[in-house]
């Protein structure tokens, strides 16, 4: 396979076939640990590596996967890697992983993680399956990162936990917007980011699915 | 009969499982020893920030190495005394093991406070478990456990005393899901800098804590906008230093100084 396969493998999920924001699949975790940058990060690398793992190991034994428990077998693969990044994070990233506490495990629910391995490991060799992973794990991570500098910023006038606009409660002048804090808020971000996106990616725009009707005319009623 | 599809899918299953699990629980048990150190670190760091003994980025060392000062001690509650060591050992509890909090779950060393539960925690456990910083045999902070229910969440957290065990040293907690930005300022340092040097009792009241601006000599601000959120640190701070809390223990040190 040629290099610039794995290239459009990797790159394509990001803005072209972005999961998050064409596809529209992991948005629940998107909304919950956006509050703050380093929290979203980290989700970021975990869902990327158990997509690329998960990808990778799927593909390596889609020959020998009956199809009638395919989907089973998906997620004890998925679930198993999960836990082995969860334990790893409270090993080594605790502080982390408290800030992130239900939501790798939840990694495991998350459509990326599964659509991707139906979609393409069940089908593809092992190692475009990995990039594929890679490939889509970036792409949720750019929405992510988005959002939560987005969320953090101005929502609590930090970056990374540095106050970059220092908030009324400490003394500044920015007077912080709580409700970004709050998950509806990733709901406008997001839906702002799938706009943005979609006017300079003007193919992923969808044929609107129905006509509004013309206003009825009122002609005696004047 | 099973045939030989059956097979090959039931053989698949098991050895996905079999694998799986072997590595699960391979990577849980190896990293079981990292993850103890981490919560017991997390524990301290909690204990130590509540005292004001934390200074941001010290290691890991540094904090057991204050945390050394410590000494814990459980508490029995009803009685006000600290559990001996005979009483330990009648009672089953290890001191370092012991979690009070898993305690209250358990009925033969709780009691439901169903009908009167100002701080919401449901039950109250018989001994509580609190850490002492002693100078030359002589108290100089003890760290008391606290509870109660704010808005969304249990808060968790520490109330710490001084010497004289009722000018406070500080307040801190280190577990809530409050609304960020509103209730969430529990954490907020401005804030927590109100409690150093209150009274724990003044004129035989506990602290509390005012609706907006403190207006009596003992009592600490309110959060503005977060009015549930105060309401519920006012109810558990004072429900902890209250009668069925550690006000006889505090009573009885107090009176045998």
């Amino acid at each position: 396979m040629s290099d610039g396969k794995i290239k459009t493998v990797v790159t394509e999920p990001i803005f072209g076939q972005n999961p998050i924001a064409l596809q529209v699949l992991g948005i629940c975790s998107a909304l919950a640990v956006t509050t703050s940058l380093s929290t979203a990060l980290v989700m970021c690398v975990a869902l990327t590596v158990v997509t690329a793992f998960s990808n990778f190991f799927i593909s390596l034994i889609r020959n020998f996967i009956p199809s009638s428990i395919r989907i089973i077998v998906q997620m004890t693969i998925i679930a198993s890697l999960v836990i082995v990044v969860d334990q790893i994070l409270q090993a080594y990233a605790y502080d982390v992983s408290k800030s992130l506490s239900v939501f790798v495990g939840l990694i495991i629910t998350n459509c990326i993680v599964m659509g991707r391995a139906e979609a393409y490991a069940m089908g593809n060799p092992p190692i475009p399956s990995f990039f594929d992973g890679i490939g889509n794990g970036l792409g949720y991570s750019a929405v992510l990162i988005f959002v939560a500098i987005i969320r953090e910023l101005f929502g609590a006038g930090t970056l990374f936990g540095i106050p970059v606009l220092t908030t009324i409660e400490n003394g500044g002048w920015y007077q912080a917007n709580g409700l970004l804090l709050l998950p509806p808020s990733s709901f406008f971000i997001i839906g702002g980011f799938i706009w943005l996106l979609r006017s300079f990616k003007t193919d992923q725009q969808e044929a609107p699915e129905f006509k509004m009707a013309p206003n009825s005319k009122h002609l005696e009623a004047h | 009969m099973l045939n030989k599809e059956s097979i090959r899918t039931i053989t698949v299953a098991f050895v996905i499982c079999l694998v799986c699990s072997v590595i699960v629980s391979f990577v849980a048990v190896a990293l079981k020893p990292e993850q103890i150190a981490n919560k017991l670190l997390d524990r301290n760091k909690n204990i130590l920030q509540a005292a004001g003994l934390y200074q941001d980025g010290m290691s890991a060392n540094e904090v057991n190495d204050v945390f050394a000062k410590f000494e814990a001690k459980i508490v029995d509650l009803k009685k006000g005394t600290f559990l001996t060591d005979e009483e330990l050992a009648a009672a089953n509890i290890n001191v370092d093991a012991f979690d009070q909090y898993a305690a209250a779950k358990d009925p033969s060393i709780s009691e439901s406070l169903k009908g009167n539960d100002p701080a919401g925690i449901g039950r109250l456990p018989n001994y509580a478990k609190v850490y002492l910083k002693k100078d030359n045999g002589k108290i100089e902070l003890m760290v008391l456990p606290i509870n109660g229910y704010g808005l969304w969440s249990m808060l968790y957290g520490f109330v710490v005393l001084k010497s004289d065990l009722n000018t406070i040293a500080g307040l801190g907690f280190y577990a809530h899901a409050e609304t960020p930005g509103l209730g969430g300022e529990v954490d907020n340092p401005k804030w927590k800098a109100l409690w150093p040097g209150k009274f724990a009792y003044k004129d035989g009241k506990e602290i509390s804590v005012a609706k907006g601006k403190a207006t009596q000599p003992n009592q600490v601000d309110g959060l503005s906008g977060a009015t549930l959120t105060t309401k519920g640190v006012d109810n558990l701070v004072q429900f902890w230093l209250g009668d069925r809390g550690f006000k006889p223990l505090l009573t009885k040190l107090k009176g045998g100084a």
